[in-house]
């Protein structure tokens, strides 16, 4: 009970650097997303169209999801420094994987048949793609995002060790201080964050799968 | 109306040409069918048609028109188009599934939408029961119901259509035959169709065209063909029984002759098959069957001979 109060205390005495850190948690983490979304979906498209070099970025991608995000975070500091911007590119590189391999998958699985009947009466290769694969590829791509948005979330509490800010920064200090409610301070709203975009992206997820392929 | 001359094409990879210097003429309105064994070159031919597959040589004229100086997509456009797997856009209502040519043909909103009504009317499915459920809420019979409604759409001359019926069970199948055949006839489409079932082939086709190693080995009516296949291959293929596939393709009406039965014959449909009339013979061990018409006036009777004589003559005269 007494650390219950101890973290609300810490957290209205310390109101402007906790809002900040939230701000900068979120913008972090949405930036990197788009960021990733920018080149994975393309990438991801462009793959499943042409089918070249699948092999080979869906291995890339693949070895990508493995590597730890606190690994990642370590390798873009002796490259790219510290602070804002290496922090949003090591989280975007985090978050280009799913995102990659979910466009790809959702491309690749539109009906054989139904593309081919999209051809044969008549309508361009542009017009498939945008008419019928992106509506019936859509939801995969969601579905990719939303396991993208997650990770990211996770990975900018990790942030704070190369200057990237956000809720990271109260654990980190935390630890370090052995100061058990700030630590809360950061983990807390990270957690809560995490789950809230889990929510909206899975609702979002519903909103945009056509109504002629919702299951439920 | 289809004209394709010395057509050829050999896939990357394959040992020789699936099809290999063919030639065919479909005339304006027939229902010309392609058949033969998986690999004779059936389908590819029929989608060298619209430039869903590029011949490698060859000619291949609709309406007159050389097919490799147009634009494939307009050219598609304009050639209804039927596969087994319907392939319906899933997330389109029916309607709009059927409105896609139209709409990229630049019809007007009203114009389309009675042109739905017209089609879903035509294929047996009422409009506004129909209009806006999705494909996957239908089933296999009403979807390829849907199919041909939305190959119809712009009223092209020519219709293209592979194994339309092989995905749909036994029994819905026949009806669905019967069907199309009543709905394609009444349009005087010039049709393709491709499939692997003899009976099938029988039923639908004006003529009948049998392939084998990417080329037409006979192209005839069915009549014709089940009278006189032209080699062993041919006859092989059509079956066993061919007198009596000859005769279910005929009505009573076209093979009895007129004069009123002796007292005591069974009687029988003009409109019920000469297959029938024949059955019927056998097991009433009577000489003679009376035919009757739908009014149930006697037009005329059959005995065993008439049939005989009848599967005698070479060409129908129907």
């Amino acid at each position: 009970m007494s650390l219950l109060i101890e973290t609300l205390d810490f957290i209205q005495n310390n109101s402007d650097r906790v809002i900040d850190a939230g701000i900068r948690h979120v913008n972090l983490s949405f930036s990197a997303l788009i960021l990733a979304a920018l080149v994975a979906i393309p990438v991801g498209i462009w793959l499943a169209l042409t089918g070249r070099y699948v092999l080979l970025i869906i291995n890339i991608a693949n070895v990508g999801r493995t590597v730890p995000s606190l690994a990642i975070l370590a390798l873009a500091m002796p490259l790219l420094g510290t602070g804002f911007t290496p922090s949003l590119l090591a989280l975007s590189l985090l978050a280009v994987p799913p995102i990659l391999i979910n466009t790809y998958v959702g491309f690749t699985g539109v009906d054989a048949d139904t593309i081919d009947a999209a051809r044969g009466i008549g309508l361009r290769e542009a017009q498939i793609t945008m008419q019928v694969r992106l509506p019936l590829a859509l939801p995969m791509v969601f579905a990719g995002l939303r396991t993208a948005a997650v990770q990211v979330i996770s990975g900018a509490v990790l942030a704070a060790y190369i200057g990237g800010g956000g809720f990271g920064e109260f654990i980190t200090s935390g630890v370090a201080m052995m100061t058990i409610p700030m630590l809360l301070v950061g983990a807390i709203p990270a957690t809560i964050l995490a789950i809230a975009v889990d929510t909206l992206f899975s609702a979002l997820q519903k909103t945009i799968t056509p109504k002629g392929i919702r299951t439920s | 109306m289809i004209r394709i001359k010395g057509l050829k094409k050999q896939f990357a990879g394959a040992e020789r040409p699936v099809v290999n210097d063919l030639d065919l003429d479909i005339p304006e309105g027939e229902l010309c069918v392609l058949i033969g064994l998986s690999g004779c070159g059936k389908t590819t031919t029929l989608r060298m048609i619209n430039r869903m597959i590029e011949a490698d040589s060859g000619l291949i004229e609709v309406s007159s028109r050389d097919i490799s100086r147009q634009d494939p997509v307009e050219l598609r456009r304009h050639i209804g188009y039927v596969i087994q797997q319907v392939g319906l856009f899933p997330h389109q209502h029916i309607a709009d599934n059927i409105a896609t040519v139209p709409k990229l043909l630049g019809w007007k909103p009203a114009r389309i939408q009675n042109r739905i009504d017209e089609l879903l009317s035509l294929v047996g499915l009422e409009p506004a029961q129909y209009r806006h459920r999705f494909p996957r809420e239908l089933s296999g019979g009403q979807r390829q119901r849907v199919g041909v409604a939305r190959a119809l759409a712009a009223d092209p001359p020519v219709m293209l259509m592979d194994e339309p019926f092989g995905a749909i069970d036994p029994i819905n199948r026949v009806n669905l035959q019967d069907e199309f055949l009543n709905i394609l006839r009444k349009l005087k489409k010039t049709i393709v169709l491709v499939t692997h079932d003899i009976d099938e082939a029988l039923k639908m086709g004006d003529r009948i065209a049998i392939l084998n190693e990417g080329k037409v080995l006979q192209v005839a009516s069915p009549d014709e063909l089940l009278n006189r296949p032209i080699n062993e291959f041919v006859a092989s293929f059509l079956g066993n029984g061919r007198s009596l596939k000859r005769l279910s393709l005929l009505c009573a009406n076209d093979v009895c002759i007129s004069g009123p039965p002796i007292a005591g014959s069974s009687m029988i449909a003009a409109n019920s098959s000469a297959r029938t009339a024949l059955s019927m013979l056998l097991e009433s061990g009577s000489k003679m069957l009376g035919v009757s018409d739908a009014s149930n006036t006697v037009i005329g009777h059959i005995t065993m001979e008439t049939l005989q004589a009848r599967l005698a003559r070479r060409e129908s005269n129907d």
